[in-house]
């Protein structure tokens, strides 16, 4: 049961980033890729009718990590207390940016507020990386389960760690243009002319330059902990992950090349799962390392009753066949390329 | 009291109240906007459908401004609360977890389908459409108060080996006896909010001569619904939960009603409390029927606050006697207001008494200031419990989140919903300027980018 819920958690979490993912990727490439105003009403109209429903499968894992995982969920979030507040401050920014550009069409607003929108996007996107960093690297996890952790100290992995330093600035910049690659792909298949070539050009670019980053953070990982491969060395049908990770890269790019949108969108979503993937995969079963590792969490210490965790999968299993409808139905009726005629979202 | 739990109580009040200002609205117009539509279908009246998905928009604007604060409050439970939540998480987490899973995508898919599906679907699957918005938005509602219930009155828990407490009964905590009455008390209040913002718009409306038609309607559905609402906020549900109160929570009632002495007791209209010598300053009472209320007894004895030791006096009595009064006062008002608008409905007069449809338009912030106070009622009242009887506040909060980090991060909300209060109020206008006539010209352009299926023509 514990195992089930860990890797539902793990699905819904992954399922948050692909989707959300790609609309904060089109949020931090808006400046730099929306080059008029036609260009960036497209690139809002591309994700306006679905980042919200987006976001709420943060709010849908919250929820579920929460009554699974009650000790997680507090040590977490009183620990990671101002990142996380930070993030709230971020989805909001980037929403009210993206609702006033959509109903303010003035030029000197606009401009303000695609500045909003994108900036906060591209801070997103940082912080996430950085909070996934925070988590592989370890935590100041006491006897009591708690911690907290300050923004920076000294910006070194080490025993009075903050939420920056160098490691986990290194994870959120590898999630920016993880997720600029994203977003771009998405733009790639959600616009047509100019927009879509430029935006198929910046894949081509940023998906090299993600192998590097991801090479080298895979190295990083492995300097400041060692260990991390047991998991893999004890099942090294593990190490096929990896190798996932890279070949799901280099199809970005080939299927970029050959103008297959669709397979290279895919091709960067898998990408992103099977870092997830690989993440969790040398976690399990600790579900939050500590420093010390005597205090980390696991899905044993942390885990709710049984009886709880029974009666939540019933109604788990009808809310997600309800979700999952919600979105069947939303992705159709927006699917195809976005215009800018007539409210619609093409046909 | 210790600061640091001081603010981080400060700061959940805060971001919860602001947040309940938009579910508020979204679930008082559900049912409204389900009989818009019905009369629509009845009578095969266009302007009457027209009317709901006017209202239907506005429904849309506020349910995404309640999601987008949701999230905080969601997320607070376990950065400023953290304690508590490992403490009932698991039985309290059940609520939650299933508010944040079924509510969005149902209230979500059925609004986009209501709002843009009107062509694809026959008549009466679009009225069926209306009926899951309001079952979405009003489900949502049960599971945030059946949380909070538990929170009033514990039940189907136990305590676990390491101390935390289990989930022993799914329905138990479903069908908690608090939730009942707190359930169709808290709806009941927020229909109000909806009521009283139909009908004064429909006001507005008529006073500025412009859609006078649809001024008219939202005024007779607004009224209709008024009455009918404020009547229900009273009793039985208003009574029901004040028998919850004298049952569960004794001294709580005895603070909301600054009574200190055990003997028959009286119901304070207006005075002070004066809680330094246990007296009330320039009391207007009317004698016995706070007995009588609670007891259905002119002469029985209601239990004051000295019968209970001070280390159980929920911590605020001055806040908590004042919410209680001005929800108590409110809603009076409400039930005043909306009877004599009803007098004048029956006379045919109501939509030349323009000092009425004044009095009409200038209420609408008072039910939102009701509902607030209602809810600082509840939450005061159940002080300085934390789960009442079980854990104490001071036991909850982030112990490892110091105080000026709470206040920064609380400085930081307010800046951020200064913001985004103003924009809501700019897209509201902007649907209320537009006004209902126009509304194929406002499809063309999505009401928010944001919302499901928005801007969608089939």
């Amino acid at each position: 049961m514990g195992f089930l819920w860990f890797a539902i958690i793990s699905v819904m979490l992954t399922g948050y980033v692909i989707l959300d993912g790609f609309d904060i990727g089109v949020g931090a490439l808006h400046l730099f890729l929306g080059r008029t105003d036609d260009e960036r009403r497209k690139m809002i109209r591309s994700i306006g009718p679905v980042w919200d429903g987006n976001e709420v499968w943060l709010l849908a894992t919250g929820g579920v990590l929460y009554f699974v995982f009650p000790q997680l969920y507090a040590s977490s979030f009183s620990g990671f207390y101002l990142p996380l507040m930070m993030v709230l401050w971020l989805l909001m920014l980037r929403a009210i940016g993206l609702e006033f550009r959509t109903h303010i069409d003035h030029g000197i607003w606009a401009s303000f507020f695609d500045g909003i929108f994108s900036i906060g996007s591209l801070l997103l996107a940082v912080f996430y990386g950085a909070a996934l960093g925070n988590v592989v690297r370890g935590l100041p996890l006491g006897p009591d389960h708690y911690f907290f952790l300050p923004l920076w100290t000294n910006w070194n992995v080490g025993s009075h760690p903050g939420v920056l330093d160098w490691y986990t600035v290194l994870s959120g910049v590898v999630a920016l243009v993880a997720l600029c690659m994203h977003g771009a792909n998405y733009l790639v298949v959600k616009t047509d002319g100019e927009l879509n070539e430029r935006a198929r050009k910046t894949s081509l670019v940023l998906t090299p330059i993600l192998l590097v980053l991801t090479l080298i953070s895979l190295f990083a990982t492995l300097s400041i902990h060692p260990n991390l491969l047991a998991n893999y060395k004890a099942l090294p049908i593990g190490f096929a992950i990896p190798v996932l990770v890279f070949a799901s890269l280099v199809g970005v790019w080939v299927f970029q090349k050959s103008r297959q949108e669709v397979l290279a969108f895919v091709s960067g979503a898998l990408y992103l799962a099977f870092m997830l993937v690989g993440a969790v995969y040398s976690l399990y079963p600790v579900i939050l390392p500590a420093l010390d590792p005597q205090y980390n969490l696991t899905i044993e210490n942390s885990i709710t009753s049984s009886y709880a965790l029974q009666v939540g999968l019933r109604w788990w299993i009808v809310g997600i066949v309800i979700a999952l409808g919600y979105f069947v139905f939303l992705y159709r009726m927006f699917r195809g390329k976005v215009t800018l005629e007539d409210g619609g979202y093409g046909d | 009291m210790d600061s640091a739990v001081l603010i981080h109580r400060l700061h959940f009040a805060f971001t919860v109240t602001f947040h309940y200002l938009f579910p508020q609205l979204t679930m008082g117009l559900a049912p409204l906007v389900v009989a818009l539509e019905t009369i629509g279908l009845w009578k095969d009246n266009d302007r009457y459908r027209q009317a709901a998905r006017f209202w239907a928009k506005i429904f849309g604007i506020s349910f995404v401004f309640g999601v987008v604060t949701g999230i905080p409050m969601e997320f607070q439970f376990g950065t400023n609360w953290s304690h508590f939540s490992k403490f009932a998480g698991g039985v309290i987490g059940q609520t939650l977890a299933m508010e944040g899973t079924f509510a969005f995508f149902l209230e979500s898919a059925f609004l986009g389908l209501f709002l843009f599906g009107e062509k694809r679907l026959s008549k009466i699957a679009h009225w069926w459409t209306g009926v899951a918005v309001f079952f979405g938005s009003w489900l949502s509602g049960y599971f945030i108060v059946a949380t909070d219930a538990w929170m009033q009155h514990p039940v189907a828990y136990r305590t676990a080996a390491d101390g935390s407490l289990t989930l022993t009964s799914f329905w138990g905590l479903l069908l908690n006896p608090w939730a009942l009455w707190q359930y169709a008390h808290n709806m009941a209040g927020a229909a109000v909010t909806g009521a009283f913002a139909m009908a004064a718009l429909g006001a507005y409306y008529l006073l500025c001569e412009e859609h006078k038609e649809y001024g008219k309607i939202f005024v007779r559905v607004g009224v209709i619904s008024g009455i009918l609402f404020s009547l229900l906020v009273i009793g039985p549900t208003g009574d029901g939960q004040g028998r919850n109160l004298a049952n569960y929570q004794p001294a709580a009632l005895a603070a909301m009603e600054a009574h200190f002495d055990t003997k028959a007791a009286d119901l304070v209209i207006l005075g002070q409390p004066n809680v330094e010598n246990k007296t009330i300053d320039n009391p207007l009472v009317v004698p016995h029927l706070l007995s009588f209320l609670v007891n259905r007894d002119w002469k029985a004895e209601v239990r004051g606050l000295n019968a209970f030791p001070e280390s159980d006096w929920p911590t605020n009595i001055a806040l908590l006697y004042y919410a209680y009064h001005i929800m108590v006062g409110l809603g009076t008002i409400f039930m005043a207001v909306m009877l004599i608008c009803g007098i004048q409905l029956l006379r045919k007069k109501l939509f030349e008494t323009r000092w009425l449809l004044w009095i009409l338009m200038l209420s609408a912030p008072l039910p939102y200031i009701a509902n607030t106070a209602g809810w600082m009622t509840a939450e005061l009242g159940r002080q300085p419990y934390l789960i009442y009887g079980v854990m104490r506040t001071i036991d909850g909060f982030s112990k490892s989140v110091s105080a000026a980090n709470v206040w920064f991060t609380l400085l930081g909300f307010m800046g951020m919903y200064t913001l985004i209060a103003i924009l809501f109020l700019f897209l509201v206008h902007r649907e209320i300027a537009h006004g209902p006539d126009h509304l194929e010209v406002a499809v063309a352009a999505p009401v928010l980018s944001g919302n499901a299926i928005a801007g969608r023509r089939n």
